[in-house]
Parts: structure tokens; sequence; C-alpha cells
């Protein structure tokens, strides 16, 4: 039984996954599918990827031991800083396996979607790295909202092309990234930002991404003699950076892993995204998971004050880990965010992204033991959300 | 007998309507539907709108949109087309994204599809794999065709793996795009539909995508059985209501 929380071979987390694709799309999942695995474990591949990991991202990213977040909270706290990543977030693991991926698969053109801004950059930046041309697509709600994001996918060389229909936000630009793929089938292809869409998509990014537990094991024998933290926690939206931090976890029972959602202004405000508390089982983006939808089933618009969360779905391995309780699912207001960030960058002089600021807020909501150790992943910084940072505090 | 496989054998070229269901008005859907049998249609499409839909171009988006702003569900438009073969003969097929019947709960939905007398159901997102493990003996069991989609870049082999598991027709998408895209139907889909004409496969071919006026209807059924009209139906529907789909018709079948 070491293997139930990792995709079997049908593309499944227990009942959630597989790839619900019209079949202008088959050619090119079924590509992807038979070739994913050869060539992640590829000599070549890796060691590329190793390489960049190191040298340009800024791998391994340290494992910070909180003093006085630690002593305020009475246990003993390590922040994953994947915020002092190359542009500013974990994002760029995934984008830098990907396109070495697609250059192997010869493909020619990269498309990506993108909420906040943070994938694209992510997928503009290794683009540029690489010489290829890149095509991201934003809802046009966003752009206004990220207007430096979009400023800085430009500079890298990237088109943005927004996204005007249904809710004009991300749900939609994936919509348009999808729909770009079924028009562009044979030089394409699809960076996807998140451990969301079909079958190999989760398994893909949550693989590319899993080098952060895979630090997190190295880095806690050296400091506190054993591999296994007793929780990890980390915020999900459609759920990378948790994915990551899990993955060499997900079958080790001891360690406790603590998912944080965005319940936005509240669960039963109407302007929530806590996907796990609001959702039920359907199909989005390809996917069978939990989602947050109609009665009639059209899916739902989420809102949360981090454009890096407000999903209506979630990863199918999440929706997994939910519905068998491996995990366990808490859920942050804007507000509890909000005061958590200001919290961090006071006790520790490190501005968190609003995402991982949820995953900080899951401290008032615990208790945890002065002897145990807790792991936060702390997915991005918070340069992007000054201006939020600054209309919330008045600043 | 199933009306499309009736219908599949007369001899001539079949013209198919796509529409979505709710627009322009909610309660256009059965004034459409009449107006189409009347002016000659032989297959009709209903389209259940869906939020996300995947497959489609700007057109059948918006339309999609604004039914469901109109207050579109599976429920209403069950309940719209409960007396529709009091009047409407023509074959039927409810075309739609498969989250929507997943809520609706996929044997009650056959169910009503039965109690209606749908001959068939289109779901782009329903994979031939999850079909044939999950679905296909429900289907059967109401007596429900489900049409599966080819394109230029499915390989021979999973279009003969189609053809097996097909009823009535196969929806042979014209060229890699969504729906609504402009197509002069060069020598590429001509090669194309050759090809396809050339696999003598079991089920006749009905082409989709592109086709907008007489010349594209006339070269997408020069080897295939017939083929479908939508986004330049859903156009026709913003700018005339649902006046004029005579003259509409007429002029693709000239």
């Amino acid at each position: 039984m070491s293997t139930t929380n990792h995709i079997n071979e049908q593309g499944y987390y227990g009942e959630y996954g597989g790839a619900f694709i019209p079949e202008m799309l088959y050619p090119n999942i079924a590509q992807l599918k038979e070739n994913y695995l050869a060539i992640l474990s590829e000599q070549s591949f890796q060691e590329e990827y190793q390489q960049l990991l190191r040298d340009y991202v800024g791998r391994p990213t340290p494992l910070y031991f909180a003093k006085r977040l630690s002593e305020k909270y009475n246990t003993n706290i390590y922040l994953k800083r994947e915020d002092l990543c190359h542009t500013g977030a974990h994002k760029v693991n995934n984008t830098v396996g990907q396109i070495l991926l697609a250059k192997r698969l010869g493909k020619k053109r990269i498309i990506a979607e993108t909420g906040a801004g943070q994938h694209g950059v992510a997928t503009a930046t290794v683009c540029a790295l690489m010489g290829m041309p890149c095509f991201v697509y934003m809802g046009e709600i966003d752009m206004k909202r990220q207007a430096p994001n979009v400023a800085r996918m430009k500079m890298l060389g990237a088109e943005v092309i927004p996204s005007t229909s249904g809710s004009k936000t991300l749900k939609d630009a994936t919509n348009d990234a999808i729909r770009d793929w079924i028009n562009h089938p044979e030089e394409t292809h699809y960076i996807i930002g998140s451990v969301v869409g079909p079958h190999p998509y989760p398994d893909m990014v949550a693989r590319l991404q899993s080098i952060i537990s895979q630090e997190i094991k190295l880095q806690l024998q050296e400091k506190e003699n054993r591999t296994q933290p007793d929780h990890i926690i980390a915020c999900v939206g459609g759920g990378s950076n948790a994915a990551g931090a899990f993955y060499h976890y997900l079958d080790e029972k001891e360690v406790n892993l603590i998912a944080v959602e965005a319940a936005g202004k509240g669960i039963n405000s109407g302007e929530s995204a806590a996907t796990s508390q609001l959702g039920n089982n359907g199909i989005i983006h390809g996917s069978k998971t939990l989602l947050m939808q109609s009665k009639d089933g059209q899916i739902t618009e989420p809102y949360s004050i981090s454009a890096g969360l407000d999903y209506p779905g979630v990863g199918p391995m999440h929706a997994h880990l939910f519905s068998s309780k491996r995990a366990e699912f808490l859920s942050v207001t804007d507000d509890q965010a909000m005061q958590a960030g200001a919290e961090l960058t006071k006790l520790e002089g490190i501005i968190p992204a609003i995402e991982s600021a949820h995953a900080l807020a899951a401290l008032g909501q615990k208790k945890f033991q002065p002897d145990e150790v807790v792991v936060i992943n702390l997915s991005g910084r918070g340069d992007k959300d000054l201006e939020t940072y600054i209309n919330y505090f008045d600043l | 007998m199933n009306r499309i496989t009736h219908k599949l054998r007369e001899n001539k070229k079949l013209l198919s309507i796509y529409f979505t269901a709710g627009y322009p008005q909610i309660d256009d859907t059965k004034t459409i539907l009449e107006q189409l049998e009347k002016s000659g249609v032989d297959v009709v499409e209903i389209g259940l709108p869906f939020s996300d839909p995947l497959a489609d171009g700007p057109t059948i988006q918006a339309s999609s949109t604004q039914a469901l702003k109109n207050g579109m569900t599976s429920e209403k438009l069950f309940e719209q087309l409960k007396d529709i073969r009091k009047s409407v003969s023509i074959p039927l097929i409810i075309m739609g994204y498969f989250n929507p019947m997943l809520q609706y709960g996929i044997e009650k939905f056959c169910q009503k599809c039965e109690e209606i007398g749908i001959d068939g159901l289109i779901i782009p997102d329903l994979p031939l794999e999850v079909y044939t493990e999950e679905y296909q003996e429900i289907f059967q069991q109401y007596g429900l065709q489900n049409i599966f989609l080819i394109t230029p870049q499915t390989t021979e082999e999973r279009i003969q793996q189609i053809d097996q598991v097909s009823e009535g027709f196969i929806y042979m998408v014209s060229s890699a795009s969504i729906t609504g895209s402009t197509n002069s139907f060069g020598e590429a889909q001509q090669a194309y539909f050759e090809r396809i004409d050339q696999m003598q496969l079991q089920h006749p071919q009905i082409v989709g995508f592109g086709i907008s006026n007489a010349e594209t209807f006339q070269k997408a059924t020069k080897f295939a059985k017939g083929a479908i009209i939508g986004s330049a139906f859903i156009k026709h529907l913003t700018e005339n209501g649902t006046q004029h789909i005579d003259g509409f018709i007429k002029q693709i079948r000239m």
C-alpha cells in the first residue's frame, strides 16, 4: 500500500483525475502521457534540469529556522524559502522542467495561462532563456489587477493575450489556452502552471515541484537530525506548491499534511475560494476533481484577495488527499492572511506573497507542541502584492 | 429504429444544424426546432449551454453565456422539450459538455432523453475509453446513440476504434480548430475528407466546424454523408431572432 497517495497507471488519484478532453486534444495528451516519465528520468534531462535549478533558479532554497516566529507560537517553525527562487515563487521549478520537456518533444511554440501573473512570468522567463515564442493567456480583469506582471511578461518577450470570455479571470484564461492548443495541435506545448488539467499534467507538475520536499528532507536531516517534520503547511489554489512540499511525504503517515485554502470573505459569504468546503465532484479543465459549481453543473467564480488562490477547483491529488483525510484542510480569510503576512514581516523581515500568507495564518488556527517541527512552504515573495498590502494597511 | 439510423439511410446529403438552447431568448427552443424541420433540415443538435465550453469559439461561447444568463438549465430544457415529438419528427441530438450531465445524474439524464424522444448525444469531453467502461450500457439501455468526434490528427488506428464503438454517424471535425473558424476547405481538407472516405468505415461521417454557406456545405459533403452548421446559424439568430430561419437554410442547400 505504499503508493496509495500517488497516481495510478490510469491517471487517477483514488477516484480523481483522468483526462476528460475533447478528441482534438487527444494526440497531444497521448504524446505527453507516453513520453513524460521517460523524458523526466533521462539522464540528459536530469542533468540539464538540475543544473538550471541550481545556477539559474538558485536552488536549493534555504530551509530557514524562524526563531522569533517560533517563540511567538511556542514551537519550532522552519520556512522553506521558495520566495527566493528566481522570478519570486516556486512556479519556475515547473516551467524550467516543462520547457526542457517541450524541446525534447520537438515543440516550437509555448502557451500558458496565468491568473496573478506569476506562472505567466515564470513561463515567459524560461521562453526568453530558450529563445522560444511565448503566448500567455490572462483574464482581462486580471490584466488590470496585475499590471506590473503584464509588463514583466512583455519585457521578457511574451505576447499577453486577454481572455474576454466568461468571467474574464483564471478559469477563462485556461479555457483560452486549451482552445489555442486545439487550434495549434502540432508545434505547440502548453505549460500548465498547477497540478490541474488532464492526466498527465497533475502528476508531471507534481514531479517537477517535488524538488521542494526532496530538499526539505535533506535540510531537516542536517538541522534536526531527522527527515520528517511533524507538520507541513502549504497554501492551495490549484495546489502546485503544496503538491511539491507534500510529495515525498505523501506515504509517510507520521507527517501531518496541512493544506490551507482561501476562505475569502468567509466560507459562507458567497465570496470564497475554499473548494474543499464549498465544492463537490465534477469535471474542470479535463480533470475529475472537487470544484465549485452550481446545482446545474455550471462552474462558479471563486473569490480571494489573493489572485493566486482564486481557482474554482483543486488538483485531483488534493481532492484525493481531502477525501481520504490524508491531509487536513483549513481555510483562512482575507483578513487572517493579511495579518499573518504583516506578522511575518515584523518578526522575521520577510514580506510573503499573500498566497503564502494563507499558509502562515494556519499558525493562528492550530496549536503545535513545543517539541514539534513545523515546516511552512513560503511559496512566493510579496513584492507583487505591495499594492494590496498598501491599500489594506493604508501604508 | 433510431431516427438517426433511419435518416442516414436516405439517399441524400444531410444538413444538420446546431443551436444553443435558451438563445437568443429563453423560450425560443421549440420555435427554432419547428422552423428547422419545416425548412427541410435533416438533423438538429440542441446545445446544452455550459459555463466553460473548451472546444467552442467566440460565437458559441457568447451564445452559451447568454443562454445561461437567460436561465437555461438541463431541467428547463427537458421541460421545454416535453411535448416536442408532437410537432417535430426529425432526429434530435443533445450536444453538451459532460459536467452538467454528471451533476444532473447520467442515468436520470438518459432516462429523460428517452422519455422526450432524443435520439443521440454528443459530449465532446467524454472520452471514448471512459464512455465504453462506464456509460455505454446506460446509453444503450435508453436507446441513445453516442456520437464521437474525429479530427485530421486522429490516427487511423483510433478512427477504427471509434468506428467500432460508434452508433449512428461519426462527427468529423473539418480541421484543427475550435468551432466557428472560417474555412475555405482547401487542398489539405479535401485530402483529409478523401482519406477518411477511403477508409470505408462502417459508419457514415458528418462534417462539422467551419461550414457556413452553400460553398463550404458542398465541399464538405463531396465525400461525407452530411455537414453540420453551428456558429453561422447562431450568428443568424443573433441578427434575426427566430425570423427568416427558412431563408437561411434555403441558401445553404440551394
